[in-house]
């Protein structure tokens, strides 16, 4: 024990004595968190807009004035049916359709109602979500206007319609996208580079010359990372709830579990590398290319997995990203308990017993 | 032997208050074997890389090739030849792949390199070797090789900084032999050695001490001025002085 | 009791096409409290052996035994008795001199206190320094330091692989003196190097090329099985010196040494010798010289 002590101290030697990893390890999180927060909640501007108006009366034009004079939008086109929503669509440049129909004037005057419907393309659920709630809002400040004049109110129905990310995934997923990203580059990357960095000093050689067993060396190294990673939960959890406001609907108490489970098995996952890898270098791009771009793109972070072509979505459950961020997102967005998580959390840990199984079988107790 | 290619007058290098090199001066001739010899720390890596152009002394005067250290540092560069322990060869590019690789920095005409690279190749006994990786090789190999693409430019003058470490003996003396052509066909080599034995094999040989150069001559005058037998001894009464021991 | 037993080792690397025999079937032994010397260039294959003994690799064949225990099947024995300081400067840079010995120690079930008698003499000259990085030592510190690590726990066999590579003649003539002391107090040392003249401080030598051993004996054993003529030879042009005398029938190698040029000689030639310089119209010194370890160095590489 000893031992593992010693060795534990010196690896926090290592750490705060190189001030610019201390920096990356203990700053990303923070910048991360904000540019996401920042960035991904920015306003839109002149978004431009496509309108289906058949019924072309005073109500709507005046209406469609008001949403061409707001800063937000620019009418692009006129479409004629609701069947060419897909293809401007998919030419990319709009992303808001907005539909009235045939007779709202009429609607409104005989029945006090008339319905508005808003499509949005929410394969980028941030704009989307940002561009529907400023299209209601001027359509709610017309029905106000209008309704002053009168005893009976007029009410306006807007209609949203999300297509191809009909849950709006995505609003406040970074948060659980950024802690499934951090965490895996602290524990993962650091890991196996430091470990392979023994490998390439040659100290390596010493540790497993000395009476201090091959697994505990690796172990110790591990440790640090463990307790930084800690520090990095409760920095991304502090700021999203107090700068940018995300709630933590769940349990706390939870929520940290489930963290502390997926660090375990980035560090599996870091030191099983580092039994593979001989470099510093090639410990790094296999940490970049092999683990952080997937859990960038499959993880369902930054796009939808119901969207991909079924191979990838296969492929999907692989990465143990995917699984802690639905965790993540369930108990901190969606508030839910344990029961509504426990069968990815059975994942992670089976995927945990995979990986330290497969390094601890890998680990080389000579250099060859 | 009167031309001087190297004129060194005072160089001085200091880093904050770290002297390294303490006003140094020295001349070496065209075609001579000039040993810089000194222990580890004495100054010696720095001196060279001032003279050949990769590090602006603090103070002093120095011209390598004709050039000033100051202000012609890329035409020092276009007129030396360079080759360490550590700095070698691609690993992965075939021997003749290193050579056009280098003679192209250095911009020679293809025929040039063409012609030249079989009369390399010959000399060295590589012939048959011209398409296989250096790597392959063994290292006694390599490093003549080395020396060779270092000169194969043809430069006024050759650095080598410990070239024949580690290297077997009788390797270590084919290559001090290729030293020897090389200065014979007029260039001058600058050359560093842990070795005391080679350090008999040059014409003049330099001896930095803590920054300064202490001792400087023939061979056989430096054994006779201090009283000993070998180099090595030589070597030993003087570096036993220094009392900085920084790398 | 021998310390080291080794028993026709050979070690092999890569794949089936391009197989590189570093170790082509070695055999020696090391007596208790030995000073043994493993003399040969690089890529000799020193460092595959000493990993070998260190339990850091496995040989493809033959057997080996360090104070009594196997190699292979007691590998965990081994990694609590011997000391190993490997070719490559291996103490962590970013800690102190003192962090880093108190760190060894630790490792090895042991404290500084407990040995400090053992590497008092080679400590005391770093402790000045010991709350300095180890990256910011000089070479001939670093490597007291490192030998400081690897004694910390008292080893009964001591490995030093190449510890003078690269290192000045001063610090080079220091680490030896150091080793001849630690040798009293009846540490078993095995080291490596490539500086022939090295060898002359050795209990015992081996000499290695190629994977191979050349020869095993006491230094002044394998200069007096030299077993040829030796003479010394200088002139003023001694570049045309070396390729004539390389010509000339009498002898059977010339190459420079030093200060003169040293010629073996095939038979008692050497009067023909004389007059064949005296034709070529040389002014010489000639002389006889006696032969160092790398004169049987070059003759056995010739050799064999």
């Amino acid at each position: 024990m000893k031992q593992f002590i010693a060795f534990v101290k010196k690896e926090f030697h290592h750490i705060f004595r190189d001030r610019r990893t201390m920096f990356i390890l203990l700053g990303m999180p923070v910048v991360q968190i904000i540019i996401f927060g920042f960035a991904l909640t920015n306003e839109v501007k002149n978004s431009r807009v496509a309108i289906l108006d058949p019924s072309k009366d005073a109500a709507t034009t005046s209406l469609i004035a008001q949403i061409e004079a707001s800063r937000y939008f620019e009418v692009d086109q006129y479409i004629h049916s609701t069947n060419e929503i897909e293809t401007i669509f998919r030419k990319g440049k709009i992303k808001l359709a907005i539909i009235f129909p045939s007779h709202f004037r009429e609607d409104l005057q005989h029945f006090n109602k008339a319905q508005v419907q808003l499509i949005a393309d929410a394969s980028d659920p941030n704009v989307a979500n940002t561009l529907t709630s400023y299209a209601s809002a001027i359509i709610m400040d017309y029905q106000n206007r209008i309704t002053n004049d009168r005893k009976l109110p007029y009410t306006i129905n807007t209609e949203m319609r999300m297509l191809y990310n009909p849950e709006l995934k995505g609003a406040y997923n970074f948060v659980p996208g950024v802690m499934a990203m951090v965490l895996l580059l602290v524990c993962t990357m650091m890991t196996a580079i430091t470990i392979v960095k023994e490998k390439e000093m040659g100290t390596m050689e010493i540790m497993l010359v000395s009476p201090m067993k091959p697994l505990k060396v690796v172990l110790a190294k591990a440790v640090p990372y463990l307790l930084l990673s800690s520090v990095n939960i409760a920095s991304i959890l502090l700021l999203s709830v107090f700068v940018l406001e995300v709630p933590i609907n769940g349990s706390l108490t939870l929520l940290v579990a489930e963290s502390l489970l997926f660090t375990l098995v980035s560090l599996a996952l870091g030191l099983l590398i580092s039994t593979k890898v001989d470099s510093q270098q090639t410990a790094l791009f296999i940490s970049l290319v092999g683990l952080l771009l997937p859990t960038v793109m499959l993880s369902g972070f930054m796009f939808p997995i119901e969207n991909m072509p079924l191979p990838l979505q296969v492929v999907s459950n692989a990465v143990p990203a995917k699984w802690y961020y639905t965790i993540v997102r369930s108990v901190m967005i969606k508030g839910t308990g344990f029961q509504a998580v426990w069968k990815e959390t059975l994942i992670l840990a089976g995927m945990l017993f995979f990986f330290l199984g497969l390094a601890i079988k890998n680990f080389k107790i000579r250099l060859a | 032997m009167n031309e001087k290619v190297i004129i060194v007058e005072n160089l001085t290098k200091k880093f904050g208050d770290f002297t390294a090199v303490d006003h140094i001066s020295f001349d070496v001739h065209k075609g001579e074997i000039f040993g810089f010899l000194g222990a580890n720390g004495a100054g010696k890596t720095t001196a060279m890389r001032m003279l050949s152009g990769l590090s602006l002394p603090t103070s002093g005067h120095a011209r390598v090739a004709g050039f000033d250290v100051y202000k012609e540092n890329e035409k020092i560069k276009q007129n030396i030849g360079y080759m360490s322990q550590k700095f070698s060869l691609y690993e992965d590019l075939t021997v003749k792949e290193n050579i056009r690789f280098y003679a192209g920095i250095y911009g020679m005409s293809n025929r040039f390199i063409r012609e030249k690279t079989n009369e390399v190749l010959e000399k060295l006994h590589l012939a048959a070797e011209g398409d296989k990786l250096v790597k392959s090789l063994p290292l006694g190999w390599k490093q003549k090789l080395a020396f060779s693409v270092a000169i194969f430019h043809e430069p006024q003058i050759v650095f080598l900084d410990e070239p024949t470490g580690g290297v077997d003996p009788v390797t270590r003396r084919e290559f001090w032999q290729m030293i020897y052509e090389a200065a014979e066909s007029g260039i001058t080599v600058f050359v560093t050695t842990h070795y005391m034995d080679e350090a008999e094999y040059c014409n003049r040989v330099s001896i930095m001490v803590d920054g300064r150069i202490d001792a400087m001559d023939t061979p056989q005058l430096l054994k006779k001025t201090y009283d000993a037998v070998s180099m090595d001894e030589v070597f030993l009464k003087l570096a036993r002085k220094a009392t900085r021991a920084a790398d | 009791m021998s310390a080291v037993i080794i028993n026709n080792i050979i070690k092999r690397y890569g794949s089936k096409k391009a197989v590189i025999t570093a170790l082509q079937g070695i055999s020696f032994d090391v007596k208790q409290g030995e000073l043994f010397g493993i003399i040969g260039p690089d890529g000799a294959g020193k460092t595959s052996l000493f990993r070998i003994l260190t339990t850091l690799l496995l040989a493809d064949e033959g057997t080996a035994t360090v104070d009594g225990f196997d190699v292979v099947k007691d590998y965990k024995s081994i990694r609590q008795r011997v000391g190993y300081m490997p070719g490559k400067f291996s103490l962590y840079q970013d800690l102190t001199v003192k962090e880093n010995l108190d760190f060894f120690a630790t490792i090895f079930n042991t404290t500084v206190e407990e040995n400090y008698v053992l590497i008092k003499d080679i400590y005391s000259q770093i402790e000045p320094f010991k709350d300095r990085k180890a990256g910011k030592l000089s070479g001939g510190m670093k490597q007291k330091l490192a030998l400081s690590c690897a004694l910390i726990h008292r080893p009964s066999v001591l490995f030093l692989d190449e510890p003078t590579t690269g290192v000045d003649a001063v610090s080079r003539k220091e680490f030896w003196e150091m080793l001849t002391r630690l040798k009293e107090q009846g540490i078993t040392i095995l080291v490596s190097t490539p500086y022939m003249d090295e060898a002359s401080l050795c209990d015992r030598v081996a000499l290695i090329q190629s994977g191979k051993i050349l020869s095993i004996n006491t230094p002044q054993g394998i200069v007096d099985s030299f077993g040829k003529k030796l003479l010394a030879v200088k002139s003023n042009d001694m570049l045309h010196l070396l390729k004539d005398l390389k010509q000339c029938k009498e002898v059977e190698d010339a190459y420079p040494f030093g200060e003169y040029h040293h010629v073996v000689l095939k038979k008692d030639g050497e009067e023909l010798l004389k007059s064949y310089l005296e034709q070529k119209g040389y002014l010489f010194k000639l002389k006889e010289a006696k032969p160092n370890i790398e004169d049987c160095f070059m003759a056995l590489m010739k050799t064999s």
